[in-house]
């Protein structure tokens, strides 16, 4: 799922990189947004993502939906297009879930900042496997995620709490992650792709 | 524009990571020790939010209207029932609840009841839901220049919702009873016990606390307590009910998985403050 090419036909002059040889036109202010767009999908899509989940729409557990979009998100778009989902995105992503879901302030973002580093570790191994080798992979980083949660919000409020929404949280990810993969794989070749701006 | 080595680069992109993982974790001790940052934080961004979620709340609740219109049609006849019973109970409580308003009339009027003092509310739409894995809130938007504070009390139709814990100039979040850091002073309507009843982070909060000799019955009605000074007496929260491991829970009057519209109400200062002076004046003898 979601291997790149570097050539192909259909990749605009704007996207492609100075350091690949070739005689092109200077890029237009158009292509050049255009490429910026793209390069953005991937953190936009995120936010958006995570903030259209608490909308009043009646969705059910909204917080553990919250934390297993943005486990899914981060951890694909690391995997496999890791340039457009840099470290301080991720920071800023995962300040949004604290902020949003009133969690003791910096711990999502360091469990995201976690994920990141674990698919980050992984990313060489997992971009050659199939899809189910890489969606096991995830599920146990969400798992693993879920469960740090958990322990760092009973270690910040001092009290025992219930393993369950950590446990729905890691199950939700697991669950929603080939839901997600499927468009997310498609944007990966077709809207985040800078090279066809 | 400052120009590095590849290797200056790689290293740098390298150290981005760890270096950020660490500003986070200071960043928890910071909100550890400082929770006023935190509030400013997300006070902040419920104020920027909440004119979107706003924007987005009418459309999405024409259409969860449109679903429900569809929905009443298939269901019409079963309503027509419930609706005929509900019609006919409904109309044998007039007659009886004029006859308690007035005997309540000359009671208090007997007592020389000094009323306490009415309270000023807002009723706002709530955008969005700010529930985290152990916590429960909602957020509430608001006009600015509102008069709402932190500590008024939020109610919906049927009862006590839970209380506003952080204000902003367009928005405000409400915890719900149902959070893990609530609690709520109540009593048995029955027996005019006091209990306590304490939020677990599931969908029912749970009751405590209540003194030795009192049973809560199944079905009890549980009103707010004024111990404290939190509350004021005789709010709405819910019947008692028993779990499958048979654990005292107050089922909620209001319908906390369906908010819509709250209410926010200013009840004043409730605290009441001992009249020192007086007890001073009394333990010295007349002067």
């Amino acid at each position: 799922m979601g291997g790149t090419g570097m050539g192909g036909a259909g990749i605009g002059w704007a996207g492609m990189s100075d350091r690949l040889p070739g005689i092109r036109p200077a890029p237009t202010l158009a292509s050049r947004l255009d490429a910026a767009g793209r390069a953005a999908f991937p953190a936009a899509s995120t936010a958006l993502g995570l903030l259209l989940i608490s909308a009043p729409v009646g969705l059910p557990a909204t917080a553990e939906l919250r934390l297993a979009v943005a486990f899914t998100c981060v951890f694909f778009w690391t995997v496999f297009r890791p340039a457009s989902l840099p470290p301080l995105v991720v920071f800023v992503l995962g300040l949004l879930c604290d902020l949003l879901g009133q969690a003791p302030l910096g711990l999502d973002i360091l469990v995201l900042l976690a994920v990141q580093g674990v698919a980050l570790k992984l990313r060489r191994i997992l971009e050659k496997q199939g899809f189910v080798r890489v969606w096991m992979a995830f599920a146990s980083c969400a798992a693993a995620a879920s469960v740090a949660t958990w322990l760092g919000t009973m270690a910040l409020t001092m009290r025992p709490l219930s393993a369950t929404p950590a446990v729905a949280t890691a199950m939700i990810a697991a669950g929603l992650y080939p839901v997600l993969a499927f468009p997310l794989s498609r944007a990966h070749r077709t809207l985040a792709e800078p090279r066809h701006a | 524009m400052i120009r590095l080595s590849i290797q200056m680069r790689q290293a740098l992109s390298r150290l981005t990571l760890p270096v950020l993982m660490a500003v986070a974790f200071a960043l928890v001790l910071v909100g550890k020790a400082d929770t006023l940052l935190e509030m400013r934080l997300r006070v902040a961004l419920d104020d920027a939010l909440a004119p979107i979620y706003g924007a987005m709340a009418k459309p999405l609740m024409r259409a969860q209207d449109s679903i429900g219109w569809v929905r009443g049609l298939l269901d019409v006849q079963a309503e027509n029932v419930r609706l005929r019973q509900e019609t006919d109970r409904l109309l044998r409580w007039p007659r009886g609840a004029a006859a308690r308003a007035l005997r309540n009339h000359a009671l208090e009027a007997q007592l020389h009841w000094m009323p306490p003092r009415p309270a000023t509310f807002v009723t706002a739409p709530i955008v969005a839901d700010t529930s985290g894995l152990y916590a429960h809130a909602v957020l509430v938007a608001l006009r600015r220049g509102h008069a709402v504070h932190k500590g008024d009390i939020a109610l919906d139709g049927g009862g006590l919702v839970g209380r506003v814990t952080e204000v902003g100039a367009r928005s405000a979040r409400v915890l719900l009873i149902t959070d893990l850091n609530s609690r709520v002073p109540v009593m048995l309507a029955g027996s005019h016990a006091p209990a306590l009843m304490v939020g677990t982070n599931a969908a029912i909060p749970k009751l405590t606390f209540w003194p030795q000799g009192v049973v809560p019955r199944e079905g009890e009605r549980v009103v707010t307590s004024a111990a404290g000074g939190v509350f004021p007496a005789d709010l709405p929260v819910g019947t008692v009910h028993y779990s499958r491991a048979h654990v005292a829970e107050v089922l909620p009057d209001a319908r906390l998985d369906r908010l819509d519209v709250i209410r926010l109400f200013d009840f004043g200062s409730l605290a009441t403050v001992a009249p020192e002076n007086a007890a001073r004046r009394h333990r010295n003898g007349p002067p």
